[in-house]
């Protein structure tokens, strides 16, 4: 039996989630790039929502969470195609932490519908000024069938590879941050860098903070939501969420202030983020202090790794998808299989009544499957997307000329402009 | 006939408006641009990258007078925008060769005022 309250706040969740891909993740982005490609950044984002959305409920989502499967462990079947067999009073075969009342079905459809959109809207942020908008949305239905779909049938249905070794992925640190950040890095070295680089101040850092700020408020529902219930284990998961956030950004501001003179906007909205990146696996496992040092270690390491280490390199990640997702990703990952505290979940009676444990907690084991899992899923994204982007590299092209780069994508790819001078 | 252009800092703006309009000098063009003098441009950083010599907003007027407001007009501007610091600005005097009033078609001296 659907319990009623629990799929009201995963339904409001997904809408939340939805609120984090458009608009927020295009006006963080969208702030960052020169004023002449800023429509195709957010166009980007809206083109995830667009045909995620659609290929998700005619076969995504029966490929990625089917209990019945083409390659066991790996990939679901077409059982839900076209989500046939789903009705509307059917109970989620999927629950987290009230297993005895689940939210609709077609919550659980929505609610993952939302992961998907964002996760190559995210990639987008590695591929901004340069790339050509046919060439994006063949990206991000080819990826979403080779990269993602098999990545979350591995985390998160029944019978998936890392779900039955007992991985904890509470919202989406291997399926959503690792994956997008790694893509983002294989997508960025193919890509080439922006001709050009000169630097140029980002033409609307309000976009981006307010852009952060609107993730930080979705992202209760993309954390606090996962647990597919209005109990307490939400509760949780939204402080740990906030104050992991708050953490990051403290620590990325904070270094700012030490080691270039001032504070920057830029620095803390990027040190949110990268914040809420790292307690997005370990949001509903973790306790206080374990936010808290995930939260500051992902501000110091993400600092480390945009402001110093990625400048050295030489590739061009634009926006920092990599620097920030795929690092923090990591962190997080690796982060919950030391920190996670059994008792948070065991009032839930979650992994058979004992909670998850980590290392920190006594339990070893759980590192090695965290780190396994972190490791396949750098792995699936980098290979995968390299070899998309290879294959579409050979076929339509990835770039647009350099005449168009020049003008501009927003001219180029859609025919409009954001700002006009007069009038 | 004279084309008064003044470069100055943004926020002396309010000042020199008033000192015009106390020179009973009314009317004026003003926009906003970007450049620097001697004081140099200024240095942003943006997750870590150094971006030097940036060029700072200045607001540039451009005034048309008749000859006996030339000396007041670049009194008042004098008046309204000097702080005495470096990146206060510059006044440039350039001879107007005619000026027409659009409404009217009045040319001339007859046209500025």
């Amino acid at each position: 039996m659907i319990n009623n309250a629990n799929n009201a706040w995963v339904l409001l969740s997904a809408a939340l989630i939805l609120f984090m891909t458009v608009p927020a993740l295009g006006l963080f982005y969208g702030g960052l790039v020169k004023r002449k490609n800023v429509l195709s950044v957010l166009m980007q984002s809206f083109a995830s929502l667009i045909v995620v959305s659609l290929l998700w409920v005619i076969v995504g989502y029966s490929l990625a969470f089917s209990p019945t499967e083409l390659i066991p462990g790996v990939l679901g079947d077409f059982r839900w195609f076209f989500l046939n067999g789903i009705g509307p009073n059917d109970p989620s075969p999927y629950t987290v932490s009230a297993p005895h009342a689940p939210v609709a079905h077609l919550s659980f459809v929505l609610f993952q519908c939302m992961f998907a959109v964002i996760t190559p809207a995210v990639v987008s942020g590695a591929l901004a000024e340069r790339m050509k908008f046919s060439s994006f949305l063949a990206f991000s239905v080819i990826w979403l069938f080779v990269v993602y779909i098999p990545l979350a049938h591995m985390a998160w249905s029944q019978n998936g590879l890392f779900a039955k070794m007992g991985l904890m992925d509470y919202a989406g640190g291997t399926v959503v941050e690792i994956n997008s950040g790694f893509s983002a890095l294989a997508a960025a070295l193919l890509l080439g860098r922006r001709t050009n680089l000169k630097p140029v101040p980002p033409h609307n850092l309000t976009f981006t903070l307010t852009g952060a700020a609107m993730l930080w408020f979705g992202w209760f529902g993309f954390n606090a939501g996962s647990g597919l219930a209005a109990d307490g284990l939400a509760s949780s998961a939204f402080l740990m969420t906030n104050t992991a956030a708050a953490a990051a950004a403290l620590v990325w501001a904070g270094l700012d202030w030490i080691l270039q003179k001032k504070p920057t906007i830029l620095g803390a909205a990027s040190g949110a983020v990268a914040g809420l990146v790292v307690i997005t696996p370990a949001a509903g496992f973790v306790s206080l202090p374990g936010a808290l040092l995930l939260g500051f270690a992902a501000g110091a390491v993400c600092y480390v790794f945009v402001v110093v280490i990625k400048n050295k390199l030489g590739y061009d990640d634009s926006l920092d998808a990599f620097g920030v997702h795929g690092i923090a990703g990591v962190l997080g990952t690796v982060g919950t299989g030391l920190f996670a505290a059994p008792f948070i979940t065991k009032p839930f009676g979650m992994n058979n009544g004992n909670g998850f444990t980590g290392l920190f907690f006594g339990n070893p084991s759980a590192l090695g499957v965290q780190a396994l899992a972190t490791f396949t899923a750098m792995i699936w994204a980098f290979a995968g997307t390299f070899v998309i982007f290879l294959v579409l590299k050979k076929t339509m092209g990835l770039r647009v000329t350099p005449k168009e780069e020049a003008i501009g994508l927003d001219i180029t790819q859609h025919n409009e402009r954001a700002y006009t001078v007069i009038e | 006939m004279k084309l008064i252009v003044a470069i100055i800092q943004p926020f002396r703006l309010e000042e020199v408006k008033e000192a015009l309009y106390a020179a009973d000098v009314q009317l004026i063009t003003v926009s906003e641009v970007l450049g620097h003098g001697r004081q140099g441009g200024v240095t942003e950083v943006y997750r870590g990258n150094k971006e030097t010599g940036n060029l700072l907003r200045k607001i540039r007027l451009e005034i048309a007078v008749n000859e006996e407001y030339v000396d007041k007009t670049i009194r008042a501007i004098i008046d309204g925008a000097k702080t005495g610091e470096l990146g206060d600005g510059k006044i440039f005097v350039y001879h107007l060769e005619d000026c027409i009033r659009i409404r009217t078609e009045e040319r001339g001296p007859a046209a500025i005022g």
